[in-house]
């Protein structure tokens, strides 16, 4: 018997039971679909985060005071030992080591502004200029700091805030109070949204020092450091590190991070989280084959004499075996494909629901999705055909 | 030709060992016409489905055409009943979902006969059996004797040089039954070795041997006179 034919026959037999097959090609195509859907998912999230961080740039270093003990505990927040602060007189020695290209010392802090009787909360920044290209945040009108060595209480306000205080857009040169200090308006943020858990739109940035005596601290929150090249950075963490262990006499509390690095974790946690969901979706398709299996177990019940006939007109054992096969074959692999179409019409109305969500199922996930399902489907194919095979045609035929 | 010789086939019920066949002795020459008679339960069956291949004897030999098919793997018994054999049963046995071309197609498909060939061969039997007209109806939609005529094609199309028929008629009324042997003797007219299990007496004497079994042996083997 040709292959060709034992195909179409079993297709004959399935569209003879066609809601039967119909139900079971559906539980298939759920199984894939949800393993392309979910993975995509998945990778959208990861694709988010990586195009979140690469944002801001893949030389940055960050220093934290404190050191990370173990992975997860809060910097500082160690055995309640105070850390030695970070001060910007280390900033500056940081910033002196020749494969850094700029540095931006970081603090941050709410604080009340008021301006022409109208008055709100806001997060304040306070930085050096730098900030600006290591960030990748533009201003829309004037400037911050131009000159080296300024220190005057100059203010620059997101887009949101200027528009809320001067809607008129008069705001450069304009006075504002913030905390009990006051500030000239120098510059207006260029709208930008939402990045790394900061809306700029809402922040306010003024000079570093300013800050430090508004929020009455002489402890950076955060030093940004970018270097020249790529594919030094872990030198340079190195130096940093060291730099500032030497001049915290020998004291190792400072935090050094690559930006990489944290890219990297969270790129391994949300691959493992795809992974995950993959995995349930796929035990999905080993219950769709647990269906196939059950089905098949029916119909070769059922087609008991039928058998018995194919074996009384001179069928080979071999062939039997290869006839109940390929129905289990046609069931997983057309639904397989249905659940390859529907998975990706579902990940297209994800991604239509959610345009920031890059939800595209990966390649591998399409190629596993339709393979198990495959797979599980000849498997549970298996014990029937085999069955069915071994068949006494004397006895099959006398059944009534 | 079909030689059996000491053909014994032995069935366990609990403790209770039933010969359905014992040692038989047969000699069918080719294109013989040979009815076989005998009590419910005599091993008329049986003796059908050890010369069919379909069932193994216990002990004996068992040649056809001159080769000794006693102890063929079961691939090539399969074979052996795909181009030597064809198959009648008193309920027809034939695929429901196919229609009547297609169940007469069968054999054709399973010896890989191009689909070409196929049409050609099953038009050409359709109208040798009758059944031009009937050709897409399902086993359901035909009448008994359809059905029957539906079945004797499909286990004459691939030109068996036996065929075994286990009451054929069973299940027909007389003048139908009547057609359908009519039929079968038609088929012997052209060469092929013709064995009729049957329990209708009148039939039976159609045949020109007659072999009546009881309790698994041969009780009575005549040939009429030419
Ligand atoms: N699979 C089986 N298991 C046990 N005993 C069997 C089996 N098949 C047949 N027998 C027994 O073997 C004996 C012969 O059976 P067989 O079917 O050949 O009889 P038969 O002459 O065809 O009868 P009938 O006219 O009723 O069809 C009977 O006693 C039957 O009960
Ligand atoms: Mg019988």
């Amino acid at each position: 018997m040709k292959l060709q034919d034992i195909l179409l026959f079993s297709l004959k037999t399935l569209t003879s039971h066609s809601v039967r097959s119909l139900l079971i090609m559906l539980a298939m195509a759920l199984g894939v679909a949800a393993v392309i859907i979910l993975t995509a998912l998945g990778d959208g999230a990861r694709q988010y985060v990586v195009n979140e961080f690469s944002s801001i740039g893949t030389n940055l270093i960050i220093v934290l005071p404190g050191r990370a003990e173990t992975a997860g505990s809060f910097p500082g927040a160690v055995m309640g030992q105070t850390p030695r602060d970070l001060t910007l007189d280390d900033a500056h020695w940081v910033g002196r080591l020749p494969q850094v290209s700029r540095y931006a010392p970081l603090n941050v802090g709410v604080a009340e502004l008021s301006s022409a009787g109208k008055l709100r909360e806001v997060t304040l920044m306070g930085t050096t200029v730098e900030i600006f290209p290591i960030r990748h945040m533009k201003l829309a009108q004037g400037n911050f700091l131009s000159k080296t060595g300024d220190n005057s209480a100059q203010i620059v306000l997101g887009a949101k805030i200027a528009q809320e205080f001067f809607p008129d857009g008069n705001a450069l040169g304009q006075r504002v109070r913030l905390g009990d200090r006051r500030f000239l308006v120098t510059g207006v943020m260029a709208v930008q949204g939402e990045s790394m858990g900061y809306n700029s739109d809402e922040l306010v940035i003024i000079p570093i020092q300013h800050a430090q005596t508004l929020l009455n601290t002489t402890s950076l929150f955060r030093l940004l450091v970018e270097t020249r090249h790529h594919d030094e950075i872990d030198s340079v963490r190195e130096a940093i590190h060291q730099t500032l262990i030497r001049r915290h006499d020998g004291e190792d509390d400072v935090t050094v991070i690559a930006h990489d690095a944290v890219l990297a974790t969270f790129e391994r946690i949300l691959r493992a989280l795809t992974l995950g969901v993959a995995g349930i979706a796929v035990i999905s398709l080993a219950v769709a084959g647990i269906l196939v299996m059950n089905v098949m177990l029916v119909s070769v019940s059922q087609r008991t004499t039928e058998i018995g006939l194919l074996k009384a007109i001179g069928t080979p054992a071999a062939i039997i075996r290869q006839i109940f096969l390929a129905e289990a074959v046609w069931l997983s692999l057309t639904g397989a494909l249905a659940g390859f179409v529907l998975g990706q019409a579902g990940s297209w109305l994800l991604r239509l629901i959610y345009p920031l969500l890059p939800a595209w199922p990966p390649l591998w996930a399409n190629f596993a999705g339709i393979a198990v399902a495959v797979l599980s489907g000849i498997l549970a194919g298996l014990l029937p055909a085999i069955r069915a095979a071994k068949l006494d045609p004397v006895t099959a035929l006398s059944k009534r | 030709m079909i030689q059996l010789s000491g053909i014994t086939r032995i069935f366990h019920m609990g403790d209770q060992a039933i010969h359905a066949l014992n040692h038989i002795d047969l000699i069918v020459e080719s294109g013989e016409y040979v009815s076989i008679m005998g009590p419910s339960g005599s091993g008329k069956s049986t003796l059908l489905n050890v010369i069919g291949l379909l069932d193994r004897p216990d002990s004996g030999h068992y040649l056809l055409d001159g080769r000794d098919v006693t102890d063929l793997s079961e691939t090539e018994q399969a074979q052996v009943r795909r181009e030597k054999i064809g198959f009648v049963f008193q309920s027809f046995h034939l695929i429901p979902r196919l229609t009547a071309a297609e169940n007469i197609e069968l054999p054709l498909i399973l010896t890989g006969i191009s689909p070409a060939e196929r049409k050609a061969r099953i038009t050409e039997t359709l109208q040798a059996f009758n059944l031009s007209d009937r050709a897409h109806h399902r086993p359901a939609e035909l009448s008994g004797g359809q059905r029957q005529r539906v079945a004797i094609a499909r286990a004459t199309i691939l030109r068996p040089t036996a065929l075994l028929a286990d009451e054929p008629t069973g299940n027909l009324d007389h003048r139908i039954g009547s057609e359908v042997i009519t039929l079968l003797e038609a088929l012997n007219q052209t060469g092929t070795t013709l064995i009729v299990v049957t329990h209708d007496r009148e039939l039976g004497l159609r045949a020109r041997r007659r072999i009546a079994m009881r309790d698994g042996q041969i009780e009575a083997d005549e040939l009429e006179p030419a």
